[in-house]
């Protein structure tokens, strides 16, 4: 059977020991938590709340903007002091409400037993509501609104559920940890996705770096009818929603099509957890597990924070910044957000981890001319040529761009992550795809004018 | 903490560089050269080291004071393309034309072309060229392999089995190697076949090529692709009557020297699997006519120039996209 994607790929050095295996600690509360309105794709949250308003963990802060959007609840309890910009890991400005934390109140209709409830009686439907309700994105790090997969649209039918306890990032334990610590939790999240989504079958895609983690969920998944667990080699970018699901089910989203076109769906482990806590435990999405590591990270581990805590609190919580830190990045090292802000930026759904890189490992070398050797092309997941498209980008070529599939590039970094003279590949192909992308949309809006 | 960086994802790299891959292709020259040193003594040693040293004064040159750019010369590309060069001259070639042959292969064969990574052709097979046609008869002149008893001018010479062949060819006859496994291992002095430096032992040549795939520096798709058709393509005219058979062929002249390295220089090679294949068919196809019904004895580093020259249009084939085996 085939255990991984069929093209491209890349294996950087995974370096997950040192925050694996260490069990979940609970970061403490903020002073102020300051949250995001928007911590998913698509519109931003819109506040419901005022300034002076008390609020309880688990209030609704603010509701969805639109379908494709998420509400945000409150991670603490406390009164709202300001909504107004922050400054977030890049600094620029995004909208957000302060609240001063005053004790731990939760609201009363969640429950905070440890108690498992595995039964779910809800219907699809309902099932879909609470998701929604809950503000569920998924936090394998794109934060697309999670009801928004389970309803796939007319026509199309959900067939198989793809469970990604994947985690190819190099550094990140979180998903790992919490299969270790959850894995009954998440069991019971596919059951209730499965149930909504009118499927019998769901594949949990581990890589074999992670041999006690599959041994666990298989031995879970045992006691479940339809549900196995895949053992996959280890290859970045595994975790990529195509990837995945060519690597399980060996089938491939066509180009510029979604991936229910191959009947799949695919959900992160923590995406299920919390799916498990909003449905069975009526627990909105206040925290998640967050990876806070790097190589001379004092206390590097594996840590439950409440949303809206500034990152210093966090720098803290680990021993503060090791000395000869060259590079803070929110996420993994391939495709991580590097952070000028690790003062007031605070953590959000988005946030997976936080990584404290050392000055040696970010220096880049000068690139050097192109050599043609094709590396970056037998790399990339996609099949793209990555060469031919950052030349094409400097000369401004957007058709050619589009016409070489541009905008199937997944941003995954493999190119970038091979080239030995080192060049900026990724640059140019991301402008590209900021281009190419508005040019077929002013061209569906041209068509739809007609 | 505003001395933080901050840069675009990804921000680790695989450590990979274009000096280590230079580095790796040198390397796994070395049982080449060993075997050449062995054959030829003091001539091989005098003309590689003739040849590199020109060839890295060249870029220097005219990376400084011609084209003004900072020369790159830690990137090691002249000292391999010296070196290649080498491989593909007898070891008694006069010094003088080594030099011409080096200052030719960097300066027309790169330089003109903008330096690492622009060039067209392959820069030491230009210099080759360029000997070849301007001093044909040094360099088909062989020297006997004698090992350090070979001395480096006025050598004994001997033809080439390639020159057996050819003759062969003319009068209507078939050559064929008189033992397969001493051209194959050719490492005592007295079994060694004439011919250029580095194309005497198949054996060093492909322990090089098999490092060169294992350590991930270069695909198997032009080596096997070139041999593969060189071996197809001679054992039918062969069979014919035309020509000696695909292991005489395989194992003579510039064959696996030219499929190894040659052929699959980065900058003048395809980029992806479907065009690496095209090319190495091309190649091989090339050599066999050239070979069998040219006026040169040998074809190789024609066949694997007039396929540089089609790299721009191979370079259209798009790779296997994701997604395109799954459209129904």
């Amino acid at each position: 059977m085939k255990n991984t994607f069929c093209i491209g790929g890349v294996h950087p050095h995974d370096n997950k020991s040192y925050s694996a295996h260490k069990s979940i600690v609970e970061a403490p509360l903020p002073k102020q938590a300051v949250v995001l309105l928007a911590q998913h794709i698509g519109a931003p949250a819109q506040p419901v709340v005022a300034v002076g308003d008390k609020v309880q963990v688990g209030t609704l802060l603010a509701k969805a903007g639109g379908f494709v959007s998420a509400p945000v609840h409150s991670p603490v309890s406390g009164k709202v002091v300001k909504i107004d910009n922050v400054l977030d890991g890049q600094g620029a400005p995004a909208p957000a409400i302060f609240i001063d934390v005053e004790g731990d109140e939760w609201l009363p209709t969640i429950d905070r037993s440890k108690a498992l409830v595995p039964e779910c009686t809800l219907d699809p439907k309902d099932i879909i509501q609470k998701i929604q309700d809950a503000g569920i994105v998924g936090l394998g790090g794109a934060c697309f609104p999670t009801h928004v997969k389970l309803m796939p649209p007319p026509g199309k039918k959900a067939e198989v559920l793809i469970v990604n306890g994947v985690e190819c990032e190099p550094y990140l334990t979180n998903d790992h940890q919490l299969m270790l610590e959850h894995g009954e939790e998440i069991m019971i999240g596919i059951r209730i996705v499965m149930k909504a989504l009118g499927v019998t079958r769901a594949i949990i895609g581990i890589e074999a770096n992670k041999p006690d983690a599959i041994k666990h969920m298989s031995d879970l998944a045992a006691r479940v009818l339809g549900i196995e667990v895949r053992a996959l080699k280890v290859k970045y970018p595994q975790g990529g929603e195509k990837q995945l699901i060519d690597a399980c089910i060996d089938r491939q989203v066509p180009s510029g099509a979604l991936p229910i076109e191959t009947g799949a769906v695919v959900d992160n482990v923590a995406t299920l957890y919390a799916i498990y806590e909003a449905v069975q435990k009526n627990k909105p999405l206040i925290s998640r597990v967050m990876t806070i590591t790097g190589k001379h990270v004092k206390k590097p581990g594996n840590y439950l924070v409440r949303f809206g805590t500034p990152t210093s609190e966090l720098v803290e919580l680990v021993g503060g910044v090791p000395a000869h830190t060259g590079e803070v990045i929110a996420g993994g090292p391939m495709m991580g957000r590097s952070m000028s802000n690790i003062e007031t930026a605070p953590t959000n759904k988005r946030m997976s981890a936080l990584l404290f890189m050392p000055e040696d490992e970010c220096y880049r070398p000068e690139p050097s001319p192109c050599i043609r050797c094709a590396k970056c092309v037998e790399a990339c997941p996609m099949g793209l040529e990555p060469y031919l498209l950052s030349s094409m980008a400097k000369g401004e070529e957007w058709e050619e761009m589009e016409a070489h599939k541009v905008m199937d590039c997944i941003d995954c970094g493999s190119c970038v992550f091979t080239c030995p003279a080192h060049r900026p590949l990724l640059d140019g192909i991301r402008a590209g795809k900021g281009k190419v992308g508005a040019m077929i949309r002013e061209r569906q809006a041209a068509a739809a004018k007609k | 903490m505003s001395q933080l960086m901050t840069s675009a994802a990804p921000h680790v790299h695989s450590g990979d560089s274009v000096q280590k891959n230079m580095l790796l292709v040198i390397i796994a020259l070395l049982p080449a050269f060993a075997v050449s040193i062995v054959a030829f003594g003091w001539g091989a040693l005098i003309t590689t080291a003739i040849s590199v040293v020109t060839c890295v004064l060249a870029e220097w040159c005219i990376a400084k004071y011609m084209l003004k750019q900072q020369p790159s010369l830690c990137d090691l590309s002249a000292v391999l393309t010296g070196l290649l060069l080498a491989m593909n001259l007898p070891s008694n070639l006069p010094w003088w034309m080594v030099i011409l042959g080096a200052v030719f292969a960097i300066g027309i064969g790169k330089m003109v072309f903008g330096g690492i990574g622009q060039n067209v052709f392959n820069p030491a097979l230009v210099g080759r060229v360029f000997l070849l046609i301007s001093f044909p008869a040094a360099m088909t002149t062989w020297p006997v392999a004698k090992g350090f008893a070979t001395r480096y001018l006025d050598a004994e010479t001997a033809a080439t089995p390639l020159s057996y062949m050819k003759h062969a060819v003319i009068e209507n006859k078939q050559f064929e190697l008189d033992s397969f496994l001493d051209s194959f291992l050719s490492c005592v002095p007295e079994h060694i076949m004439g011919g250029s430096m580095g194309e005497i032992s198949a054996l060093a040549l492909l322990i090089g090529g098999l490092f060169l795939i294992c350590m991930r520096v270069i695909s198997w798709h032009i080596p096997v692709s070139v041999l593969g058709t060189i071996a197809v393509f001679t054992g039918i005219l062969s069979a014919c009557g035309i020509g000696s058979g695909p292991l005489t062929h395989l194992l003579t002249g510039g064959v696996m020297l030219g499929a190894i390295f040659m052929a699959t220089d980065y900058v003048t090679s395809p980029m992806t699997a479907w065009g690496k294949i095209i090319f190495g068919v091309g190649i091989g196809v090339i050599v066999v006519v050239i070979r069998t019904w040219g006026s040169y004895p040998e074809g190789m580093s024609f066949a694997i120039l007039i396929m540089n020259g089609c790299v721009p249009l191979l370079n259209r084939i798009a790779p296997k996209r994701f997604g395109e085996i799954a459209k129904k």
